[in-house]
């Protein structure tokens, strides 16, 4: 069963793929939905099997691998590559001509092994000319040059539309991602933080109350309406933005675009590193826009819940001591600040993007852990779960 | 003979996609189309029903939408006030019962294309609320205790936004295309479809403006199709000439009625700042 194969070569690249969708194909087939062209197996099969264009460039390698009998490249032979000596910076533009003098190498083994061997004898970034690897030249191993058969490697889109299979050409590398995280997960974990209320316009029909208030008015239709059933906790959320938490920003935009469609009740601010006397609201105008914390205790409620998102990482005056902020002269000590905020605001959570095995080499992490009474978790699935439930509790 | 969808005179469609169209069409499943907005997501839907010439049923969807009502709604409400009054038609409920798109569907009397627009708007469990409509093409309506079900199975179009927000279960039943940003060939093409007399000169420096517009890092909506679109149409309208467009060299300068390309103040702002950087850099 030559499909059997190509099907479990594609679960094994980490498409999930399931027997349903397998069938699916079969019966695409038995419809003769594609003809006999590989191209059109190209397309029917990816429009079966994958879902998430962020699949596409893993799936396209694994249609490559199978298809071609290559050995696929395993990705940290990529990552092997410096990233810098791989960046775009020239641009070629060739001539008709050119191109056409431009001769292709053997097969594609010729060119793995040339690769590999240029690789090696290679030691720093290279960019045109025509042998060595890097970006911009006519050498058959880098992107943004012209070979018709060339390998392309850390490229970001597709330049020449030439290159030998459509597959070949992963178009979508720079959407592949094993973040774990997706939104819809982050939904499903902030849902824990759900209590239901009826607050605002009053759009439902309310049967019971319509029912009793008819029966009062002797038979005669009295409607009563109720506003919908919303989500009613209210959330004030601290963002850590910058520096070392620039690793992290994708995961935190996840978690910040789920909650602020999850929270109709949703505050946000940022803080660099460590909350001191004043937050902000937009980046651009951190300097001269900032909202004094105080400002902020007396306008939300103590019925407000505090999710705090920083990886605590810093030197550990930057809480401790007075004017140990890296940015500004604080009067005051960080943790003076926080043990204002947790005074006011009972449910807090402390939401730390670092991986949890890194916490103890830390000290700040230690102090902030024990400033927030170990009300700290993990930004993965189940550190939001347990901070979700330390906050409904 | 199962019908073929192979692109419109107004639509140009990619052979993937029209692959994953025709298997949508063949097995009867839904399709998914993904991809940045502004690539002709929804207009696909509407090309598609022209091009089988079968009719088509819109649903767009929001935020506030429930699955329920692509079925039916049941209206209690002028059912009990017309009780009051005695009209009647309050005897048959069927007359307070009002149907949705999908029940529209399921009922033509030839196979029809329904657009379910911008899935990823409802709440989070929308999508698991239509599984098994979408899966048997029928439904039950408990105030009539009939059972609804295809008489022909329509063509569903789902198009979404967003990024991995759907469950697994309702993805494994559609097919999935993404429209990947045209490329500069396939650009022409499109501008051609809906601009055939437009010079071409003209068009080819306002499609390097636009690539190159499209390139400025970190903008935070690039203009897409429908904006290359709108803008052309100022342009030809304004009979701004091609000199003006070449002047324009982006980095000096902003290219005439930008407005159309970049909607997002912070947007423009960053680009004005990139241009001014240039200018200063240039005068050194």
């Amino acid at each position: 069963m030559v499909l059997l194969d190509f099907f479990f070569r594609i679960r094994d690249a980490g498409i999930p793929v399931s027997v349903k969708e397998y069938l699916t194909l079969i019966e695409a087939l038995q419809h003769r939905v594609a003809s006999e062209s590989v191209d059109n197996f190209y397309y029917l099969s990816r429009a079966t099997f994958v879902k998430d264009e962020a699949l596409y460039d893993r799936f396209d390698r694994a249609f490559g691998d199978y298809f071609n009998g290559l050995e696929a490249l395993p990705d940290d032979f990529l990552k092997d590559i410096p990233e810098e000596w791989l960046k775009k910076q020239l641009e070629l533009s060739l001539s008709e001509e050119d191109k056409k003098l431009i001769e292709s190498l053997g097969g594609w083994d010729k060119l793995m092994e040339t690769f590999k061997q240029r690789l090696e004898e290679q030691q720093k970034r290279h960019q045109g000319g025509s042998k060595w690897i890097g970006t911009a030249g006519k050498s058959p191993f880098g992107a943004y040059g012209y070979n018709p058969e060339g390998i392309r490697v850390g490229q970001q889109g597709s330049r020449n539309r030439r290159a030998v299979k459509v597959w070949d050409k992963r178009e979508y590398r720079n959407l592949d991602d094993s973040i774990e995280l997706g939104t819809r997960n982050i939904k499903v974990a902030l849902k824990r933080l759900r209590k239901f209320a009826r607050e605002g316009a009053e759009e439902e029909l309310d049967l019971d109350g319509t029912i009793r208030s008819t029966a009062k008015n002797a038979g005669y239709l009295d409607l009563k309406m109720v506003p919908e059933r919303r989500n009613a906790i209210k959330v004030l959320l601290f963002f850590d933005i910058g520096g070392s938490m620039d690793d992290y920003v994708r995961s935190c935009e996840e978690l910040f675009s789920a909650a602020r469609t999850e929270f109709k009740h949703l505050e946000y601010f940022y803080f660099h590193n460590f909350i001191y006397e004043s937050v902000w609201k937009d980046n651009r105008r951190r300097n001269n826009e900032r909202i004094p914390i105080s400002q902020i205790l007396h306008k939300y409620s103590a019925d407000y819940k505090v999710i705090v998102v920083g990886d605590a990482t810093m030197s550990p005056y930057e809480i401790t001591y007075p004017g140990g902020s890296v940015e500004h002269f604080n009067e005051e000590a960080g943790a003076v600040w926080l043990k204002r905020v947790l005074d006011v605001y009972a449910k807090v959570a402390w939401i730390n993007p670092t991986p949890k095995a890194r916490w103890k080499y830390h000290e700040s992490i230690s102090i902030t852990r024990e400033l927030v009474d170990d009300r700290m978790f993990g930004l993965t699935l189940s550190g939001l779960e347990k901070a979700m439930k330390q906050l409904a509790k | 003979m199962v019908e073929r969808f192979s692109g419109t005179k107004d639509y140009v469609a990619g052979e993937d996609l029209m692959m994953a169209v025709n298997a949508a069409i063949a097995l009867q499943r839904p399709l998914l189309i993904k991809g940045e907005p502004g690539t002709g997501k929804t207009m696909l839907a509407m090309e598609v029903a022209n091009a089988l010439a079968r009719p088509l049923f819109q649903w767009h969807i929001k935020s506030t939408s429930k699955a329920q009502q692509g079925l039916y709604e049941y209206d209690a409400v002028s059912r009990l006030r017309d009780s009051q009054l005695g009209e009647e038609s309050v005897k048959d409920i069927k007359n307070y019962i009002m149907k949705g798109p999908l029940w529209e569907s399921f009922q033509s009397e030839s196979p029809s294309v329904v657009l379910i627009d911008e899935i990823d708007k409802a709440d989070i469990e929308f999508p698991n609320d239509l599984l098994r409509e979408l899966d048997r093409m029928e439904f039950f309506v408990y105030e009539t205790k009939e059972l609804v079900s295809a008489t022909h199975r329509p063509l569903i179009i789902i198009t979404s936004n967003n990024e991995k927000d759907l469950p697994d279960a309702f993805l494994r039943r559609c097919f999935f295309h993404y429209i990947q940003f045209p490329d500069k060939e396939t650009m022409t093409q499109i501008v051609d479809v809906h601009f055939p007399g437009i010079k071409k000169q003209l068009l080819q420096q306002a499609l390097e403006v636009f690539f190159e517009l499209r390139e400025t890092p970190g903008l935070k909506k690039k203009p897409s199709t429908s904006e290359l679109l709108d803008w052309l149409k100022l342009l030809l309208a304004e009979d701004i000439p091609v000199e003006a467009l070449k002047t324009s060299d982006q980095r000096k300068s902003i290219p005439p009625l930008a407005g159309a390309l970049l909607k997002n103040e912070q947007d423009v702002h960053l680009f004005e700042r990139l241009i001014f950087l240039n200018k200063r850099s240039e005068r050194k």
